[in-house]
């Protein structure tokens, strides 16, 4: 018989009766209780309950459940939309607020959120990309383990005859760098590269005309569609000859689609094949060891793992330099290793030996971050704003409750309130996006688009928009739905004195961020122009670069500057081994009197013209620079003050210093001179101790200076006309060295600007937030306003007790964001070895500039309720 | 327009119907008389889905019995056959009798006996 210790379960029951038709309930229960009590006696308890569920799992059927009546819901949502409408519409001005901040905000998340997916799936345009890799080396450098990407050339055949069952491809290439293609008079220079025939398959390019196998003949050349069409126009590229350097003739095999900026080979607009280049470059060849001026990438074969794949390879060839390095020691850290494509972005610096995240990586998170709190400012605002309303809605609540509103068609009022606030945002998002998106790219140096046509975007944009709709109307949905109708009717509804606590800490979470992104653009600022306004002990001014490698220019040095000098324009004309503006070159092995000799430090090594100093305005603080007139100047060199502190010399002229090899022309020379630093890395690092030595050889950079007293819309055209004449083989592809110099800021630059954009959108909406929250507090106090003005205050008086309560939470947010930005900016700045100070000065503007914004945004509501006229105000009622 | 046809589960839960009488015709008995008579399991929902079916086209008809302790104190519903039902049934069972008439290994023993 039925035993009372046991139930049918609860839970189960509960289900049951939520989706049964009520008018079933009696007998369904009573069917199924007998059922369980007639179970139980042939089988356990446990077996009684599984069945009772099984049995009302089986009730899911059309006949028992609920009348769903759809036609009676979809009215019901038509009516929270047409309601959720009007309130939008009666409140044009709330609306707008809570419309516009929102959309501004899910705006720039968008634009963020472009730019984090643009960083994360760089160099994916290349079919290979999990299975290509960078061959790298690492090298104990002064006591460090040095990571480089330097090859040589016998390393890449090694890998491709002895190590071949380990890759598909190993490709060696040259360095990038400009070379001249020429098509009968049209030429101009190009970013190319010689590479072994592979290359086209490794990097999977799209090829126009011909195929990928064009490099397999050594007078091949495969170029870009948008070589291609300065070359040729629109004909078919196949089969035409040109001329590289003014020394290779070669015929156009094949034309590829223009490799996108974001991949690490979007320069590379022309291929040559590697046997060409050996074949020009006599000094070097297919098995040298000790020169090392190659790069080399390899790709895995198709079976290789892309996750273990790497790791396995380097493990493999890492000692393969080993018995080929002239060095006397091999410590068993160093080694070759490989570095994978899926890594070269945001993963290229290294330390001990692998590669960690760079600085690139930072701001994919940092941006990230910046993102998710403008979205979540905006969603502050729209809380924060429904909030402060609810006690004018709280009428509303009630007398819907009483007609006999269930609490749960409130809550999906507000929702559906906040899901076409959120929508609308949504649509006015993706405009405002699409308006800035030039703009945008511009800023951060890229080509992006909105992906209308991936439907993963749409997704995310949705997902996002729900989201959002979901978090800034739970607080007011769930809020507000709770109010007791009675107490609300009567008028003895008083919302709590903490009610307004959330409200507030809202607010200083907003101005707090404000702040402390006014602080930050404002140091940004300042860096970029302490950096600028350092000196860097050349003249700028009218200087001209240009390179001066091709062979077109060899012996031809004097005759171009003396013709440039008599021309009138050019004050002087100067040849040197490396650009003015980086670092190249740096050699050990330097003595000098009074070294000790355990001290071998690094000095960067240039090599001029004697005409190098008055070129490039160079100031000498001791001794003389270089001229032609002393014969002794062969074995002279010109040293830097921090070569001079490096040396510690008190009497630097006439010292001299010897080389431990043979390289510039001999190894002992005089110190004739010292000039000032010149700047020529990193302006934001000290200049590196530098030894100039003359030369009066083929080099390859080329320096003019224009005369001052000339413009240089005058000079160029001149200039270029002893160009055509004597050099008529090459373009006159000239730079301004100040241009090259500012070149050096950009990355700053990038970052100051996305800061002041980021900020002026933060203070945006903060501000609008504040303004909306402002005139709804002056609208609920109409009547305190009225009593007090009644009662004798002034209108200032009133302006100052409505504003003081928002100033008191601005200086809150004041206390907070100063000390924050200052501890990360601080950070910030310590990575830079010249950088400015943070001055109290600055703190204290922007949170003066925050209160000062703040009284603004606030007067306007304050002053306008001050000055209404309280027999207005006290008579409604 | 009413549905007619009558399914072959729902020709057994008509029948069973019939079987059960007055007192015992509510979806729990008729389940639990479906596994006993063909051995096979049936949820009370799947019945009770079924007997709805047969009430919507008039085969049968229900109503509210009396309350029992073992259901705590919940009244059954009680279904009987119509007059519409019986014949349905009759029909159903006349044409498959001449069926099988008609099927020659089988036809001769059939001679009338139901």
């Amino acid at each position: 018989m039925k035993p009372n210790n046991i139930l049918p379960p609860k839970l189960a029951t509960r289900f049951l009766l939520w989706f049964l038709r009520d008018d079933l309930a009696e007998e369904v229960l009573g069917d199924l209780e007998e059922k369980f009590y007639d179970k139980l006696e042939g089988s356990s308890a446990f077996q009684a309950r599984l069945d009772y569920w099984y049995q009302i799992f089986n009730y899911l059927r059309p006949f028992a459940i609920k009348n769903l009546n759809f036609i009676t819901y979809h009215t019901m949502y038509k009516s929270y939309f047409k309601i959720g409408w009007r309130n939008l519409l009666k409140n044009k001005g709330y609306s707008l607020i809570n419309i516009g901040g929102l959309a501004a905000g899910m705006a720039v998340a968008m634009l963020i959120a472009l730019w984090i997916y643009d960083e994360l799936s760089f160099n994916k345009y290349h079919d290979n990309y999990d299975r290509i890799a960078q061959v790298m080396r690492n090298e104990v450098w002064e006591g460090n383990l040095e990571t480089d990407e330097s090859m040589v050339t016998g390393l890449a055949t090694l890998l491709r005859t002895t190590y071949s069952d380990q890759f598909q491809y190993v490709v060696m290439a040259t360095q990038p760098a400009d070379h001249i293609i020429a098509k009968d008079e049209v030429k101009f220079s190009e970013p190319g590269r010689f590479m072994h025939p592979e290359a086209p398959e490794m990097l999977s390019l799209k090829m126009l005309y011909g195929t990928r196998n064009g490099l397999s003949d050594m007078h091949s050349i495969v170029i870009a569609e948008s070589v291609a069409k300065k070359l040729f126009g629109d004909a078919n590229p196949i089969n035409q000859q040109v001329k590289i350097d003014g020394q290779m003739e070669v015929i156009v095999t094949g034309v590829y689609e223009d490799i996108p900026y974001n991949s690490e080979f979007n320069d590379l607009k022309i291929i040559a094949p590697m046997d060409l280049f050996m074949s020009v470059n006599t000094w070097t060849d297919y098995n040298s060891w000790n020169n090392y001026f190659m790069r080399i990438y390899a790709q895995l074969p198709p079976a290789a793992d892309p996750k273990t794949g790497f790791k396995a390879v380097s493990a493999v060839i890492k000692d393969t330099m080993k018995d080929h390095e002239e060095k006397d020691t091999y410590q068993e850290k160093e080694g070759i290793l490989l570095h994978p494509m899926s890594r070269w972005h945001l993963y290229s610096k290294f330390e001990n030996g692998e590669s960690v995240g760079n600085e690139r990586l930072l701001f994919v998170w940092l941006n990230g971050i910046i993102g998710i709190f403008v979205l979540l400012l905006a969603c502050i605002n729209f809380m924060n704003l429904n909030t402060a309303r609810s006690e004018k809605r709280a009428k509303e609540v009630g007398i819907r409750k009483a007609i006999g509103s269930l609490r749960s068609q409130l809550i999906y009022q507000f929702f559906s309130e906040s899901f076409l606030v959120a929508f609308l945002a949504f649509v006015f998002s993706i405009l405002l996006a699409l308006a800035l998106l030039p703009w945008f790219n511009d800023l951060s140096g890229k080509e992006m688009q909105l992906p209308f046509a991936n439907p993963y975007f749409w997704l995310i944009c949705l997902a996002v928009t729900f989201i959002t709709g979901l978090l800034a109307g739970s607080y007011p949905a769930l809020y507000l739905s709770s109010f007791d109708p009675v107490k609300v009717l009567k008028g003895t509804f008083r919302v709590g004195r903490f009610a307004s606590v959330p409200r507030k800490v809202l607010v200083v979470f907003q101005f707090t961020i404000s702040i402390a992104l006014i602080i930050g653009t404002i140091i940004v600022y300042q860096q970029i122009q302490f950096a600028k306004n350092r000196p860097v002990g050349y003249s700028r001014a009218g200087l001209l670069t240009l390179p001066a490698s091709s062979a077109d220019y060899r012996g031809k040095y004097d005759a171009l500057r003396t013709q440039l000098k008599n021309t009138g324009v050019v004050s002087e004309v100067a040849e040197a081994n490396y650009p003015l503006t980086n670092t190249l070159g740096n050699n050990t092995g330097f003595d000098w009197p009074g070294r000790d000799p355990s001290f071998d430090p690094s000095f960067n090594t240039i090599v001029v013209t004697p005409e190098y100093g008055e070129t490039v305005g160079w100031e000498v603080v001791a001794g003389r620079g270089f001229s032609r007139d002393f014969s002794t100047d062969a074995l002279g060199v010109v040293i830097n003050e921090s070569a001079l502190k490096v040396m510690g010399l008190d009497n630097p002229i006439g010292e001299t210093i010897r080389f431990k090899r043979d390289y510039f022309g001999g190894n002992e020379f005089t110190i004739i001179g010292v000039v000032k630093d010149m700047i020529k890395g990193s302006p934001y690092e000290p200049a590196s101790p530098s030894i100039i030595f003359p030369s009066i050889y083929d080099m390859s950079w080329l320096f003019i200076k224009i005369n001052p007293n000339e413009s240089a819309s005058v000079a160029l055209p001149k200039i270029e006309a002893v160009f055509k004449d004597l050099i008529p083989s090459v373009p006159f592809d000239y730079k301004f060295v100040d241009d090259e110099y500012d070149a050096k800021f950009r990355a700053e630059e990038r970052i100051g600007k996305l800061a002041a954009f980021f900020t002026i959108f933060a203070i945006f909406i903060s501000c609008l937030g504040l303004f909306a929250l402002a005139s709804f507090v002056a609208e609920q106090r109409t009547k305190e306003i009225g009593i007090r003005k009644v009662l004798g205050a002034t209108v200032p008086q009133l302006w100052q007790k409505l504003s003081a309560d928002f100033v008191r939470l601005v200086l809150i947010s004041c206390f907070i964001a100063i000390p924050l930005a200052y501890y990360l900016l601080n950070n910030w700045l310590q990575t830079y070895q010249y950088h400015t100070e943070i001055s109290w000065l600055v703190l204290a503007a922007a949170g003066f500039g925050a209160l000062v914004i703040t009284l603004l945004t606030v007067s306007y509501q304050t002053i306008k309720a001050a000055l209404i006229n309280p027999v207005k105000s006290l008579r409604s009622e | 327009m009413k549905e007619t046809r009558l399914g072959d589960f729902e020709e057994v839960i008509l029948l069973l119907v019939g079987i059960l009488g007055e007192e015992e015709a509510y979806a729990f008995k008729i389940a639990e008389e479906f596994e006993s008579q063909t051995g096979r399991s049936v949820s009370i929902g799947a019945v009770h889905s079924t007997l709805s079916r047969l009430d919507d086209k008039g085969f049968l008809t229900s109503e509210m019995g009396k309350a029992t302790a073992e259901r705590g104190g919940r009244r059954k519903r009680i279904y009987t056959i119509t007059a519409y039902g019986q014949r349905v049934l009759k029909e159903a069972r006349d044409f498959k009798v001449s069926l099988w008439r008609q099927f020659p290994a089988l036809g001769t023993d059939f001679g009338g006996q139901i």
